[in-house]
């Protein structure tokens, strides 16, 4: 039932959520990683936004019940989750300024739909759509696998960013342990598109070997192995990003033969499409550049050009330190009153960001179904939309506990 | 026979019982004998001097090869170390001097987040350069005599990842050997993308291994560092030591300039509504770049705002001009919204909220290597981060009326190829200070290049105040009173 109307959560329906629906078991599992609560719970930074913009830092809870307690009170508008610190953060102010530091914290990705307005022709700025969906679930394929592969983590959790994005969340031991400086390391190596407003070419990835650039590194060439289909079907076919002559001008920029840009200048007009104008691209290519040899330079800015429209677009920050604060699962985005719920990362292309429940619409739902019995929050969920989402949580997290009980039963077995 | 026992001596020399058997260390092993206050002293000084170079040769952005040269004459003439091969006597006082010396400034810089920071810098770079400027030999029985984590990849794996291998290190042949680490031991080569990945691990060529040995060896001093910051409190009782290290600490932390560190005291604050003649008179492109941007947008993004607003406060904008020039700028905004997203970090940047640090304005060097811009950010250095037709459309239309022509463009092109970003501003600095008497060559003064923003709007003002007082500016800097 997709909801056209924008809805903005009010604060009565954001502590009936907060009351009824709210995962906090979950979270707490997640974050956690073992039953009984650990310094990955307790000595965790939980950062509450109030309803009237008031930011409060530092806090921290020993258990889920207290947790859940406490987010009532204060009825947020959301919350966000940050670093396992060295002391409990609500102790801050009673520790030494230097016993007080990130010492772990799930790698986190931010991908904003906002990054891609210079591509996308259906929507900009705060808006998305289905068809924009396009660009992250491309993001999402090939993110999950270059992690997966590359690095080697098995544990991430894709969220829903509750309006334009999508965040990643990665709880491996060594991926929670590693520095600001591992941090940046990886990211930069996950970052492809760079430059400035300013600069045309926003791919320059290739090593230069004897002055001439060589092929992609091995990471980059399976990413764009993963996005040949995905600039047919969205760039050339549903965003027809070459149709308009802001587009085309843009494409030819990247061209680093003048004859050919010359000749695709005088024949290209506003009335064909991205497709026939990607095809002219190759032909005029081909017929200048007979022999496969002469012809590298200009497969490569081909494949450049694959990559700078399809790419991961990271805001790179969010995943280089330890304590930046990321908004949790399941908070209700205070713009469109849509749950940040997780995504499988193997259905992206179904999810429609657009059919996301609302926090009034399962409010509804539970008013619809049967009076409460219990009232006990468990029960509550299984009677709305929300449960699918919270199983999925709820399965992640099963996931990381099973390895902290199998690293224990093996520490238990070497004496 | 003489031949003979030269020979003899030799031998000795090479398999001779040394306490240090190696010239490179990890000190891993603390000096456990007894030494002297003075020694204690006077290693750790020495150490220091040659430290605080390493330091200064940073600040000053010299290029590595100079850096290197620099610290090596200091290594000579204060913890001298020789080769392995070399025939001296000395080599294990010299070996027990560079590693007292060594644990001894590990108390002194162990205490601060800050200090240890920029003793692990100066140390892993002391390291690096005496790596490098070793014999294969001895860098071979170094690697073997520490205990690191790597495995060599056999050839079977090696042929089951020839394309990725080959495509990872493209220069390589098929003899080259490879090494098996956890990723985040080479985090260096990863962020380069100069190594294949798989499953967390990276398959370094052999001829990298040196990146190895340098994490490593920062790792390991990292951890060490921190422990003894933990162990220090029980050493305070000792009052022969503690006004001695409080001393060495003092001495690392005067021996840098903190230039560029805060406002300059030009006398005269600079009001906000100055500040856009200013920026057409004296700011160097990144600047200008950014104000054109602020002023067409009525809007900066975060790391635009950070780069602008430092270099405002440093040029001695006061807070509270500081509030009204951004106010100002950012048209499009209610009160209220510019007081809740924009107004804190503003009085941040200032040091008056958060953790109160007194930002230093960023130099060309963290511009150009740093925070590189995103896709839709402006801030950066323009003549890095603009394609090349627009860098030279941006430099006609910002600096024509100061002189500079299309003819001009060429040279500053060439020098932007070669990558000399420094060159190309202090180029366009002497082009439009032409009618001031700044020649090609003179820079902002005496030769110099450009490393900060700040340094050009200074020169560039101060330029314009000695016309107005009736003094002429000399071509060598000098100021002479006419």
């Amino acid at each position: 039932m997709p909801s056209a109307e924008i809805e903005t959560p009010t604060p009565e329906l954001m502590l009936a959520f907060y009351r009824r629906l709210y995962p906090f078991k979950s979270i707490f599992k997640w974050l956690n990683h073992e039953h009984t609560p650990s310094r990955l719970f307790t000595h965790r930074e939980i950062s509450f936004t109030l309803q009237n913009d008031v930011y409060l830092r530092y806090h921290s809870f020993t258990t889920a019940d207290e947790f859940k307690k406490q987010t009532c009170t204060l009825n947020p508008t959301r919350f966000e989750i940050g670093p396992v610190y060295t002391a409990r953060p609500r102790d801050k102010k009673t520790v030494r300024p230097g016993a007080f530091t990130p010492v772990q914290r799930e790698l986190v990705f931010d991908i904003d739909m906002t990054d891609y307005d210079g591509i996308r022709t259906c929507c900009s700025g705060a808006d998305i759509c289905k068809r924009c969906w396009g660009f992250i679930g491309a993001a999402v394929r090939v993110l999950d696998s270059a992690i997966r592969q590359q690095f080697g983590y098995k544990h991430l959790l894709w969220v829903y960013s509750g309006r334009r994005g999508i965040h990643l969340w990665i709880s491996d031991r060594e991926a929670m342990a590693l520095t600001d400086d591992q941090r940046r390391s990886l990211v930069n190596f996950l970052t492809v598109i760079q430059g400035g407003k300013e600069m045309h070419k926003k791919v320059n990835v290739r090593p230069i070997i004897k002055g001439s650039s060589a092929d992609l590194p091995p990471s980059i060439r399976q990413a764009l192995d993963q996005l040949v289909q995905p600039f047919e079907d969205l760039i050339l076919l549903d965003q027809d990003c070459f149709r308009r002559e802001e587009g085309w001008k843009e494409l030819l920029q990247l061209i680093p033969d003048s004859k050919i840009v010359e000749k695709l200048e005088r024949k290209w007009t506003d009335d064909r499409s991205s497709d026939d104008k990607w095809a002219d691209l190759k032909d005029e290519i081909k017929a200048s550049y007979p022999s496969k040899a002469t012809r590298a330079p200009m497969t490569h800015a081909i494949e450049d050009i694959v990559l700078q429209y399809t790419y991961p677009r990271i805001d790179a920050e969010v995943s280089k330190h330890r304590n930046h604060l990321l908004k949790a699962p399941f908070c209700v985005h205070p713009k469109t009153g849509r749950i940040c719920v997780p995504i499988d990362p193997e259905a992206i292309d179904e999810f429609d960001p657009e059919l996301v429940p609302t926090v009034g619409q399962l409010l509804r739902e539970l008013d619809a179904a049967a009076p409460e019995t219990t009232g006990e929050e468990h029960s509550d969920r299984e009677r709305t939309s929300l449960k699918p989402y919270v199983e999925m949580l709820e399965k992640h997290a099963l996931g990381l506990m099973s390895v902290v009980r199998r690293d224990r039963i093996a520490n238990d077995m070497t004496w | 026979m003489q031949k003979s026992s030269r020979r003899q001596e030799e031998e000795v020399q090479v398999h001779s019982d040394l306490k240090y058997s190696h010239r490179l260390s990890l000190y891993d092993r603390p000096p456990t004998e007894d030494i002297t206050l003075e020694e204690f002293e006077t290693c750790a000084i020495d150490r220091l001097y040659v430290l605080s170079e390493i330091e200064s040769c940073y600040a000053r952005n010299r290029p590595f090869d100079e850096l290197k040269k620099i610290t090596k004459s200091q290594c000579e003439k204060h913890v001298p170390l020789d080769h392995n091969s070399a025939i001296t006597k000395a080599r294990d006082d010299q070996r027990r001097k560079d590693i007292t010396g060594h644990f001894v400034l590990r108390l002194a810089f162990c205490r601060s987040e800050e200090l240890r920071r920029r003793f692990v810098k100066a140390e892993t770079t002391l390291f690096r350069i005496r790596y490098l400027d070793a014999s294969e030999r001895e860098r071979r029985d170094f690697c073997k005599s520490g205990d690191f984590d790597w495995t060599q990849v056999d050839e079977s794996e090696k042929s089951m990842y020839a394309p990725q291998l080959k495509a990872a290190v493209p220069d390589a042949d098929a003899k080259e050997q490879y090494f098996k680490v956890k990723w985040t031991s080479v985090p260096d080569l990863v962020e380069k993308r100069r190594v294949f990945l798989k499953d967390g691990w990276a398959y370094v060529p052999s001829r990298e291994q040196s990146s190895i040995v340098f994490q490593e060896f920062q790792t390991r001093l990292e951890k060490a560092l921190q422990m003894t910051a933990k162990a220090l409190p029980r050493m305070d009782e000792d009052t022969r030591l503690e006004p001695i290290l409080a001393n060495l600490s003092q001495g690392f932390i005067a021996g840098m300039g903190s230039e560029w560190g805060t406002s300059e005291n030009t006398g005269e604050g600079i009001r906000a509504e100055m500040v856009d003649e200013l920026a057409h008179k004296h700011f160097p492109m990144c600047m200008r770049n950014l104000h054109d941007n602020l002023k067409r947008d009525h809007h900066l993004k975060h790391f635009g705002r950070l780069q602008y607003g430092l270099f405002l406060k440093v040029l001695g904008l006061s807070i509270e001009e500081a509030l009204a020039f951004w106010r100002r700028s950012f048209s499009g905004y209610t009160d209220d919204q510019f007081n809740k997203q924009y107004k804190y970090n503003i009085r941040h940047s200032y040091g008056l909220e958060g953790r109160r640090a007194n930002y230093p304005a960023k130099s060309c060097q963290q511009i150009l290597m740093n925070d590189q811009p995103g896709a839709s950010d402006s801030h950066g250095c323009p003549y890095r981060h603009f394609s090349p037709n627009n860098l030279q459309t941006a430099l006609l239309s910002m600096y024509s009326p100061q002189g500079l022509t299309e003819a001009d463009l060429p040279e500053i092109m060439n020098m932007v190829r070669a990558e000399a970003y420094h060159v190309a501003c202090t180029r366009v600095y002497e082009i439009t200070h032409a009618t001031q008497n700044v020649r090609k060559g003179d820079g902002i003064g005496s030769g110099e290049t450009i490393t900060h923003p700040n340094q050009y709007a200074r020169a560039s003002m101060a330029l314009e105040h000695a016309a107005a007082d009736g003094v002429k500016v000399e071509a060598d800097g000098d100021i002479v009173m006419s």
